[in-house]
């Protein structure tokens, strides 16, 4: 039994096609990657060694500190706030709720399906400010104050791109907490209430320590994804006004399709990669959960 | 909550009540203590849906109904003239075909292959089998980013370029590594019991893995495609970056590029088109929300 569990030629067929194309167009490109961000030039003009350049560049370059502030900045800010409201929906869910929580719960998590493009085109007219006014300068205007140029100014776009994720995914991490909080004791809860603990109080000291391993799951997936911010900036603000809102994804990309430098492009999508990674490791470090086993 | 919880929380109110109070007055008060919580759920539900009536309604209006008009007007009248203007000088019915030959395809190959590697990972017993699902781990948290210059240079001199197979080999491959890993955790959860069974009824592990293995895990394969699928239609990046000529655009590339081909914003056109690109995932989520649900947030370490 053991041989026809370990067959060769069952391993090769079933596992052969898909490691054979994740190997050419994931792991190769990965390593040929490394190798260009010690060259210069791009497949149409050719590639030269230039060594550590691409690297001194990078750290001496203002426009790279720029992008690396604002992909932390903003990663920071919309982990923080899509984490903390999604665990104040989750407490709604289950505290407030309960069972007649499906319905909410679908609706507040639909966003997530949109396609970004189409979730941004729209956020570009509901927050428009002229030629005509959106239903948020509107809203605005009614409570007497000014309509906000919202993709005009470095601080409001920041904020617009925020919200506009924050919109498109606190449902999505009100689901992830919800599954982790049903899953607490309800003689743990009883008890509780039972000793006069409620409200505020019962959260902080029974359903916050308890929730604990699912919280800073749902920090680190989502300081991972943020981090990778492309399609919401791309499709919201396009990087503007200026470079104020251009992420490390963005100036790879710009650098790399629209100035043809794959050498620096290759160099700071390494930078991106490393700053993940740096994160990854945090995940497995801090949980201490095998995720593998799912 | 189970009704044990609700019983003791019943129990309290009871017990802190005191029995005298008219009901009228407990009525009231609990109307009142209710109050902002039903306030909260009501903005809750305007902020997340009235985004999406908003550009229904919009989808319908004229381009002067949206200069001169406040935003909340109904559209004069139910003319599909915009959407006739999306399909005729948007192209949107290339970029809609464009996306499904590129999507489908690759979806049907990410999960063959990942279902067969995540048997063969966790089912199959080998040497190195660990290292293998490390190795398609690794590709979940590398940036596609880090792949794409290369990737570039390959299409372009393989001659690739300029037709969509960038696009379906490049999702095929990035899917993969999610697909694998969720594979091989639904077959953990198997009981190893049953293909023990099927080989010693002298099924071959090719066998075991059509007859045994996929039926075992079809619900699983079911919600893994659901979700690949969402990432997948709705990617940017990639199509972005491999998409050379106006006719190879997908479906978010061609929205993307709409509002710039007038100069000016056409507002009942833009919102049309994304009405018309929002309208496949929303209806696939109005009749699955609960496997999209439960699949996607399983997804989650994709970030």
């Amino acid at each position: 039994m053991e041989k026809t569990l370990g067959d060769k030629r069952a391993i090769l067929i079933l596992l052969g096609p898909a490691l054979l194309v994740y190997t050419l167009i994931m792991l190769v490109p990965i390593v040929w990657s490394l190798g260009y961000t010690v060259m210069d030039g791009n497949p149409i003009v050719g590639f030269q060694f230039n060594g550590f350049d691409n690297f001194v560049k990078f750290f001496g370059d203002p426009a790279a500190w720029e992008a690396v502030g604002f992909t932390l900045r903003y990663a920071l800010v919309l982990t923080v706030l899509q984490v903390g409201i999604g665990f104040l929906l989750a407490l709604l869910y289950v505290f407030w709720l309960r069972k007649a929580s499906g319905l909410i719960r679908t609706i507040v998590f639909f966003p997530v399906v949109l396609p970004t493009v189409a979730v941004a085109l729209l956020f570009q007219r509901l927050f428009e400010a002229a030629p005509t006014t959106g239903p948020v300068n509107a809203l605005l205007n009614s409570f007497g104050l000014e309509s906000v140029d919202w993709f005009g100014t470095p601080d409001a776009s920041f904020w617009i791109v925020i919200l506009m994720d924050l919109w498109r995914s606190m449902g999505f991490y009100a689901v992830l907490l919800y599954a982790g909080l049903v899953d607490i004791p309800d003689e743990l809860l009883e008890s509780a209430r039972l000793d006069g603990a409620s409200g505020w109080k019962l959260i902080r000291s029974i359903v916050l320590p308890l929730s604990l391993p699912v919280l800073l799951s749902s920090l680190i997936f989502s300081i991972n994804g943020t981090l990778k911010v492309f399609d919401t900036v791309v499709a919201l603000t396009n990087g503007g006004p200026g470079n104020a809102t251009t992420p490390l994804t963005v100036y790879m990309f710009e650098t790399s399709f629209t100035y043809g430098e794959y050498g620096y492009g290759s160099t700071v999508a390494l930078m991106l990669t490393i700053l993940c990674l740096l994160f990854t490791v945090f995940i497995f470090r801090s949980t201490r959960r095998d995720l593998t086993k799912g | 909550m189970t009704s044990a919880t609700a019983l003791t929380e019943d129990l309290r109110t009871v017990a802190v009540s005191s029995p005298r109070e008219p009901r009228r007055r407990r009525g009231a008060r609990d109307f009142f203590a209710r109050l902002p919580m039903r306030l909260i759920i009501a903005i809750l539900l305007v902020v997340e849906i009235y985004p999406m009536l908003w550009m229904f309604l919009g989808s319908f209006k004229t381009q002067s109904e949206f200069l001169s008009e406040p935003f909340w007007a109904l559209p004069a009248s139910w003319s599909l003239d915009n959407y006739v203007e999306v399909f005729t000088t948007g192209g949107f019915g290339q970029y809609i075909l464009n996306s499904v030959i590129a999507v489908f395809p690759s979806l049907f190959c990410i999960l063959l292959f990942g279902v067969a590697a995540g048997f063969a990972l966790e089912v199959l017993v080998w040497k190195g089998r660990g290292t293998v699902l490390l190795l398609f781990l690794a590709g979940i948290m590398v940036p596609a980013q880090m792949i794409l210059l290369p990737l570039f240079t390959m299409y372009f001199r393989t001659g690739l370029t300029g037709s969509l197979w960038p696009l379906i080999l490049t999702y095929i491959a990035t899917g993969l590594p999610l697909t694998v890993f969720m594979m091989a955790t639904f077959f953990r959860s198997v009981p190893r019991e049953i293909f023990e069974a099927a080989t010693l009824d002298g099924a071959s592990m090719l066998r075991a893995f059509w007859s045994v293995g996929i039926p075992l895990v079809r619900n699983a394969i079911f919600t893994v495609g659901l979700v690949q699928f969402f990432f997948i239609w709705n990617d940017l990046l990639i199509a972005l970056t491999f998409t050379t000529s106006s006719d190879l655009r997908t479906i978010q590339v061609g929205l993307l590029n709409f509002t710039g081909q007038y100069g000016a914003v056409q507002y009942g056109p833009t919102f049309a088109a994304i009405a018309v690109n929002v309208f496949g995932t929303l209806a696939l989520y109005l009749f699955l929300n609960q496997q999209v649900m439960k699949g996607l947030t399983a997804g989650s370490v994709k970030g």
